[in-house]
């Protein structure tokens, strides 16, 4: 591999990823459910709008999750699939999807953690599902991101002076 | 591995500024934060200890422009720079689309560079990337300083460049930022690459969006 690869996802992959994820937050009384993918972007926002910069926020959990996955290696463990941030008012829960996507579940004194846990399983199922079908179309050559600037060199040149 | 949102009609790539410690990787991102538009960038934020050594990374999203309707978003990260951070040094680059590496021009700071720059080979080889293929551009910064090591000397210890096999790229390339150089060329019986390099005062802001600018380039044009 020369670089890493690039991935994308379109209008209706993103809406099956909010069906699922909008099921799975009525379930499990969760205020937010958010996708990050493991470099540190956002994928999507589902729920209520958090408050905070969504941006930062996907850094810092994609950082956390890679850091917590070296401490399992170093304990003997393959992997941490999912994590647990429990405050006194607001928690967080972080699992992984298709080893590539960490789903992150914001919720507070609405909901439990065993709950949130239970419904996150089956969502995860469902998001492992997705993913994968869009990681499959990428592998197979048949990604519409192929070339997506192809033919623009004039455009960047452009837009870089 | 850039991210190519068709809903919001986003390409989000990551670069990564690596390097020796104290080089100015943190100082370029500042620079970078404090010059563009509040609404083409997001929050800085910075894991840092309390002496500013950065411990994890910093990071910065920045917008550079629209092309073919697509918003073109980047997130600079820096690493740490001292070498017993390897295993979060490592952590930043993994989905990397580009690499600035910040190198320290000062004579004493040469052997720092170099061991940086083969951590930097060593790191990206595990995840299977290649240097010589990836966006990758060379930052001599300190520029200003008396104690700078002449541009030639870095380069030969920095960017000696590499051997290219394949006949379709074995072809002259000029050094688009340094008339009269290039970046492939014929030496000798080999045709050698090297990395594109650029000058650099980061505390001033000189050479900063030069650099930004080029390596984001060379990001987009691996889409193209």
């Amino acid at each position: 591999m020369t670089g890493a690869a690039s991935w994308s996802f379109s209008e209706s992959d993103y809406k099956q990823i909010q069906t699922h994820l909008q099921g799975f937050l009525r379930e499990s009384n969760a205020r937010c459910a958010l996708l990050v993918d493991r470099t540190g972007q956002l994928v999507a926002t589902v729920g209520e709008q958090p408050q905070f910069d969504p941006t930062a926020f996907a850094s810092l959990t994609a950082a956390d999750f890679s850091a917590n996955d070296q401490l399992a290696k170093m304990i003997g463990e393959a992997e941490f699939a999912s994590l647990v941030h429990q405050g006194e008012k607001e928690s967080m829960f972080l699992a992984d999807v298709a080893r590539r996507v960490i789903l992150v579940v914001l919720f507070d004194q609405r909901a439990t953690l065993g709950l949130v846990k239970l419904k996150a399983r089956a969502a995860v199922e469902n998001l492992n599902k997705v993913f994968e079908q869009m990681f499959n179309r990428v592998a197979s050559g048949a990604a519409p991101e192929k070339g997506i600037l192809e033919g623009a060199e004039d455009e960047i040149d452009k837009l870089f002076g | 591995m850039s991210m190519i949102n068709y809903a919001s009609r986003e390409i989000n790539c990551k670069l990564v500024y690596y390097g020796p410690g104290l080089g100015g990787k943190t100082t370029n991102l500042e620079h970078v934060y404090g010059k563009v538009a509040p609404n083409t960038r997001g929050k800085m934020i910075s894991l840092a200890t309390e002496t500013e050594r950065t411990l994890f990374f910093d990071f910065l999203p920045v917008d550079l422009g629209t092309i073919r309707g697509f918003k073109t978003r980047f997130h600079l990260y820096t690493v740490p720079g001292q070498v017993y951070y390897n295993a979060s040094r490592k952590l930043i680059l993994k989905g990397v689309d580009g690499i600035v590496f910040v190198a320290d021009s000062q004579l004493e700071r040469m052997e720092a560079n170099v061991e940086s720059m083969q951590n930097l080979y060593d790191n990206t080889k595990e995840y299977g990337y290649d240097l010589t293929k990836i966006p990758f551009v060379i930052q001599y910064n300190k520029r200003d300083l008396p104690n700078a090591a002449p541009i030639k000397d870095l380069q030969a210890a920095l960017n000696p460049g590499w051997v290219i096999d394949d006949p379709a790229q074995q072809k002259v390339v000029p050094d688009p930022a340094h008339p009269g150089e290039n970046l492939v060329e014929k030496v000798d019986a080999d045709w050698m690459g090297r990395a594109l390099y650029m000058e650099a005062v980061a505390v001033r802001g000189d050479g900063v969006f030069d650099t930004l600018k080029a390596v984001s380039k060379l990001v987009l044009k691996t889409l193209s």
